[in-house]
């Protein structure tokens, strides 16, 4: 279906080292995925410069979601994308195609060299993931409060069909504005999904101002509590603290897990500030950003 | 109030001074097509487990009872919430179920159109994408209940087949057509009573009008609840000497441009009739396809941007010219 194949060397590679970390104890994991988070941020940061257009704020805040999930968590394979029983993965937050395109190329999906074409004439890499063109993107996303539904439904098949595969969807904060989410947040709820897992980027940043200061979201692990959830909030940055919180549901209920994250993370000059939500870096500020991801 | 232009008083709009039609024919018996509907879904959810129907409350008006009632853990109802709807549906597709996803269409196509244009066609997701009771089914319940926009804002969709199904065996066809279709479309299913137009043996081809009638001065090009209505005109136009062929469009998008150019061409004259807004709907695919290809003069009957008044179903389609006489009153200037 897609119009990109996977990239063998690194394919292979990443199967391989997924295989041997499914054995593994997880603290042992933790260097690993951090040096592919760095990886991701490197290429991501390049190809917004290149490309003068894209999302580096929010793209670096989601960016050690991306690593723990793809590099631990998720059972997908790159050599075979569709596999009807791989797990399901869906960025909500459309607008960080960034960070997922440039984890998807480290990952083998694709190869790491169409990163160049991002946003050119006629690329497969969109502003906004498509499947139908990018092997390992579920459902295209872009409009805000799209994904959490449609999780909602790759989460009843799953049951549906008696399948032990899991779901994990993230959303941007500001994104739970949209009531649709809360709409799927009932029927999770209802249907007792706990083969999904739901999680919020919390940067605390959207598009113009602080989420607090547009419309108010906190207190917002009650909300998900109340909505039939079992809440976990940990810091978003925390490689150790995601895996745990990326674990199977311990009640019975979906999973919802706020991770705590700083739009821009990694980059002093980007961290924090909310016109960096689509700003792009100048050839300068790609250089000083690379030198201190380089630390 | 909408201005009253020379053409609507014509019989473009509202057939106001045609005069009433009797046929000769006996009352024939009628269908509501949900009724078809949900007894195909069933006979084909017994054939293939993954068959779900997916419904927002709408268990009684999708006439999903029975359907629930034997598959109870594969009607997912996700309560009054389309924006959800549409997306659960679109999930259980990827997840390798064939959704039916089923709604009153005024609801499930203004309130989720957006989840349709990206969860489900720009996605490919397959889904069965099943608008109940279009048009003004709901007759007194009034315009925030009518569905006559749906096929204007669904045609604006890429890659989205839709198909108004005239009479039950059609629905029938158009239900098993959507199941085996690779790709996701859009079925309006009807509420209104239509008669049985087709012929015993008639064979659903997939794409294809189909011809009702033979007539070599006009043709009409007909969706839905205003295929029967075509016939009963297409009778009283030949007692006055003027032949009328029949096209039974089913398939709205992507329309059946060879048998729409064929009847442009083989008559003098091409009248449209949906029960719908004429902004974006059959007759609008219809005279764009002319317009390029054969200009051909015409009258597009339908709703002409103009919320409807109080009153049933059948008076509004009276109202609206959308009637046997508003089709007769049509051919009568074209002829």
């Amino acid at each position: 279906m897609s119009t990109l194949t996977a990239d063998p060397v690194p394919a292979g590679a990443y199967n391989s080292a997924r295989r041997e970390r499914a054995a593994a104890d997880p603290a042992s994991l933790v260097p690993a995925l951090q040096e592919l988070a760095r990886k991701v941020r490197t290429s991501d940061i390049r190809m917004i410069n290149r490309a003068q257009l894209g999302h580096i704020g929010g793209d670096f805040s989601v960016t050690d979601i991306l690593a723990t999930l793809y590099g631990a968590v998720l059972s997908v394979d790159p050599l075979d994308p569709a596999a009807p029983e791989r797990d399901r993965f869906i960025l909500s937050k459309g607008h960080s195609a960034g960070a997922l395109y440039s984890t998807l190329a480290h990952c083998g999906f694709f190869p790491l060299s169409e990163l160049n074409t991002f946003a050119q004439p006629l690329s497969a890499l969109n502003g906004h993931p498509n499947r139908v063109k990018v092997p390992g993107v579920e459902t295209n996303t872009g409009p805000l409060g799209h994904g959490f539904p449609v999780a909602v439904g790759h989460a009843l098949a799953a049951k549906l069909q008696g399948s032990s595969r899991r779901t994990f969807v993230v959303m941007g904060d500001g994104e739970l504005q949209e009531g649709s989410n809360w709409e799927a947040a009932m029927t999770a709820s209802h249907y007792a999904l706990e083969n999904l897992t739901a999680v919020v980027d919390r940067n605390r940043l959207q598009q113009g101002a602080r989420t607090e200061d547009t419309k108010q979201l906190e207190p917002l692990a009650d909300k998900w509590a109340a909505f039939g959830f079992e809440v976990r909030t940990v810091d978003g940055h925390d490689i150790t603290q995601l895996l745990q919180a990326f674990s199977g549901s311990t009640t019975g209920k979906p999973v919802a897990v706020i991770a705590d994250t700083i739009k821009g993370k990694g980059v002093s000059f980007i961290e924090d500030r909310v016109e960096w939500h689509h700003k792009v870096p100048t050839a300068q500020q790609v250089e000083d950003a690379l030198k201190e991801l380089n630390q | 109030m909408a201005p009253q232009g020379p053409d609507r008083a014509a019989g473009r709009g509202r057939a106001e001074g045609a005069e009433p039609v009797t046929t000769a024919a006996v009352k024939v018996p009628t269908f509501d097509c949900r009724k078809a509907f949900a007894e195909e879904l069933i006979a084909l959810a017994r054939e293939d487990d993954r068959i779900v129907a997916v419904c927002n409350d709408s268990v009684g008006s999708s006439n999903l009872t029975g359907f629930r009632d034997e598959f109870p853990d594969r009607l997912i109802n996700v309560g009054i919430a389309e924006q959800d709807l549409v997306g659960v549906g679109a999930g259980l597709a990827n997840g390798g179920m064939i959704p039916f996803v089923s709604a009153a269409s005024p609801f499930l196509t203004g309130r989720a159109l957006e989840q349709i244009k990206a969860d489900v066609a720009y996605s490919r997701a397959k889904v069965v994408l099943c608008g109940q009771s279009p048009g003004m089914a709901y007759g007194e319940l009034g315009p925030t209940h009518h569905s006559i926009e749906d096929l204007s804002w669904m045609r604006a969709v890429a890659d989205l087949p839709i198909v108004v199904p005239a009479d039950p065996a059609q629905t029938r066809a158009a239900v098993r057509w959507a199941a085996a279709n690779d790709g996701p479309s859009f079925l309006r299913i009807g509420r209104h009573p239509v008669p049985a137009v087709h012929p015993e043996g008639t064979e659903f081809v997939p794409g294809k009008a189909i011809r009702l009638t033979d007539g070599d001065d006009l043709a009409v090009v007909a969706t839905g609840t205003m295929v029967s209505r075509a016939l009963e005109a297409a009778e009283i136009l030949r007692a006055e000497g003027i032949g009328l062929r029949v096209l039974n469009v089913a398939y709205v998008e992507p329309l059946d441009t060879d048998a729409v150019l064929q009847a442009a061409s083989g008559t003098r004259g091409v009248i449209t009739a949906e029960e719908a807004t004429t902004t974006g709907g059959l007759g609008a695919a219809v005279a764009t396809l002319l317009a390029e290809n054969a200009p051909t003069r015409m009258r597009i009957l339908g709703i002409h941007r103009e919320f409807a008044p109080t009153g049933s179903t059948d008076f509004l389609l009276d109202h609206f010219g959308l009637s046997t006489a508003g089709i007769v009153a049509a051919a009568r200037e074209l002829a």
